[in-house]
């Protein structure tokens, strides 16, 4: 065996005798890689802040707004206030495929009084399952229960700004009792959400207690349920025309009104936000494996003017007992050192300016937390690597079949 | 050492082929020294070429050291010329990226000859040729005939059995040409087959026989 030492520094000699074109080549891989390597997390970016804005709710959650109608429906005209109510939130929560069913009856914004301070905030009365449809975070004390609801308990959960608000000197809010509307309610639990500052700039009440301190008798504002997470978004779209059909029944109305009954159906919006995060990847892929393979390309041409220039040298390497294989390898050798160094240099590059980004990238409204998959990089380095051998064995292997007294002639 | 019977080259030229051997029959004993001689066109390029197993031919026999060359697979004529032969070019053909010690190396790195013996026996064939202070050198800083001697001692280097040189002195002056013959002939007093194509009288005048060529024939042997 030759000692591979010498082999190497065979190689690196020859880097430096073309230093220029040596660099040239280099360059063009390492930017290809680096490029990749950005473009990744660029378009990772891009997809961690979409499901950002989607961070709020379930994906797998399906919310009901009564509306007015637009069209007659049986004898009945157009403009009738639809309204839902209790029965209708028995019914749902007893359909095939729901899991977690809630209603919900809001208030823009209602005075909260806690000893000589008094707040504004948001009011919603729900169920309990309220919490799995709005990923509400319970981070002290409970959320609202089956008995605050059955018992009609005046019970409040508060949001953390309430918290911040209303408890200045530090005191421990679960037990505290608020007066929200002339009465008073006992804090029971507080609340996070991952949401914005809105979500959490409120308080729930139990449903069946607010219908009556509010007067709201039994109405329902709105109606929200999630279903089984397997549930694709055309699962989601027949789902969605049964609640339209079956609705239609109860509360008459024509079942193709768009106006009677909207419906946000997170499947299917969540299935339209993933088909974005598709056309994300496919273009930054394909963007990243173009500049990619504009660096192969380049690697094979300067590989064969390399080779080319150097058929005088490789006519001489046979005469002196060179074999034709070992001509070859010692030519891939360069190609795929040189593909190797530069990627991994490339790679080196792209992963500090990603890091560098992560740290130091100001929080924005396009990209959000900027990362590669690393498993993903590495065989695109490999493949370049493969690359360039590919460019390196094709002019080699014609170097080498040349007969050695035709090579000579240069 | 070396026997040629009937042994015919030709290249395409054109539509057709240019017979540029044609049927040569040569014997040259071991630690013969050979000179071939030849207007330009005659062959005697072609010929060293053959015997150098640089180039195939058509037709005929050849023997080297009792091996018959004919259709010899690359492999094993590389392993020949690494072991067998050596090479002077009129041009010298040294690396450029090499220094003279590493390019005299060179012929062993194909023998496997590990680095440092390597680098031992490059250096003990620099100091046979009176190069042994400018190992270090490039081929760029060293005169012509310092390059001829580093190609020299890089032809030796393998221990061959047969040296084939062309036009060895073609491109260096008077001086210097005398001063390489000189070397060439201790080579050929060491016991090896030397075989030298010049269009030089008195380089030939040092061989103890000349081939002379003409249209691919050999016409005399003095």
């Amino acid at each position: 065996m030759m000692d591979w030492i010498e082999q190497w520094r065979e190689v690196i000699e020859t880097w430096f005798s073309s230093g220029f074109r040596t660099l040239s080549t280099a360059a063009s891989v390492a930017w290809g890689i680096f490029m990749l390597v950005v473009l990744l997390a660029a378009g990772k970016g891009l997809e961690n802040n979409l499901r950002y804005q989607y961070r709020d709710d379930a994906m797998n959650s399906l919310w009901i707004y009564p509306g007015v109608t637009s069209r007659p429906y049986k004898g009945l005209n157009k403009g009738r206030q639809i309204i839902t109510e209790n029965a209708d939130y028995d019914w749902l929560e007893q359909q095939d495929q729901v899991i977690h069913a809630t209603g919900r009856n809001s208030s823009r914004s209602m005075a909260v009084r806690f000893g000589a301070r008094t707040g504004m905030f948001s009011m919603r009365a729900s169920h309990p399952e309220h919490q799995y449809t709005e990923n509400t975070e319970v981070v002290s004390g409970r959320f609202i229960n089956d008995l605050d609801l059955e018992q009609r308990r005046k019970v409040v959960v508060i949001g953390k700004p309430v918290v911040d608000f209303l408890f200045l000197n530090g005191e421990e809010p679960i037990g505290q009792q608020l007066t929200i509307a002339g009465s008073s309610w006992k804090v029971v639990g507080v609340f996070d959400d991952e949401g914005s500052s809105r979500e959490t700039n409120m308080f729930y009440l139990p449903l069946s207690t607010a219908q009556v301190v509010f007067g709201a008798g039994e109405r329902i504002d709105q109606l929200m349920f999630t279903v089984p997470e397997e549930l694709d978004a055309e699962a989601g779209e027949a789902l969605e025309a049964r609640m339209r059909k079956d609705f239609g029944e109860r509360l008459r109305f024509d079942p193709e009104d768009p106006r009677a009954l909207r419906v946000r159906n997170n499947l299917v919006s969540f299935a339209e936000v993933q088909a974005v995060f598709t056309q994300v990847r496919v273009f930054t892929w394909a963007v990243g494996l173009g500049t990619l393979l504009a660096g192969v390309v380049g690697v094979s041409n300067i590989m064969l003017i390399s080779v080319q220039e150097r058929t005088r040298e490789l006519g001489l390497r046979k005469a002196l007992g060179a074999t034709p294989t070992s001509l070859v390898v010692m030519i891939l050798r360069e190609a795929v050192g040189l593909t190797l160094l530069a990627g991994c240099a490339g790679l080196g590059l792209g992963v500090l300016v990603v890091a560098s980004l992560q740290k130091w990238m100001p929080e924005n409204d396009y990209l959000r937390d900027p990362s590669v998959d690393a498993q993903a990089v590495l065989i695109a380095t490999a493949l370049v690597v493969l690359a360039g051998s590919l460019a390196g064995w094709f002019p080699a292997r014609r170097a080498a079949a040349i007969p050695p007294v035709e090579a000579l002639r240069g | 050492m070396i026997k040629l019977s009937g042994l015919r080259k030709s290249y395409a030229s054109g539509g057709g082929r240019l017979e540029v051997l044609k049927g040569l029959d040569l014997h040259i004993l071991p630690g013969e020294s050979v000179a071939i001689m030849g207007s330009s066109g005659s062959g005697k390029s072609t010929l060293l070429n053959v015997l150098g197993l640089l180039d195939g031919f058509d037709e005929g026999s050849y023997l080297l050291a009792d091996q018959d060359i004919k259709d010899l697979p690359e492999v094993e004529s590389a392993g020949i010329r690494s072991r067998t032969l050596g090479f002077v070019f009129q041009s010298f053909n040294l690396l450029e990226t090499k220094d003279a010690i590493e390019n005299v190396a060179l012929p062993l790195y194909y023998q496997q000859v590990r680095r440092a013996e390597r680098m031992e026996q490059a250096r003990a064939m620099l100091d046979r040729v009176g190069l042994g202070d400018r190992g270090d050198h490039r081929p760029s800083q060293l005169s012509g005939g310092q390059k001829q001697r580093v190609a020299i001692a890089r032809a030796l280097v393998s221990n061959p059995k047969v040296i084939l040189a062309d036009e060895p002195t073609g491109a260096l002056d008077t001086a210097t040409s005398h001063e390489i013959m000189d070397l060439l002939d201790e080579v050929q007093q060491s016991g090896i087959t030397l075989v030298v194509v010049t269009h030089e009288p008195d380089i030939a005048e040092r061989m103890q026989r000349t081939i002379y060529l003409r249209d691919g024939r050999i016409v005399d042997s003095l």
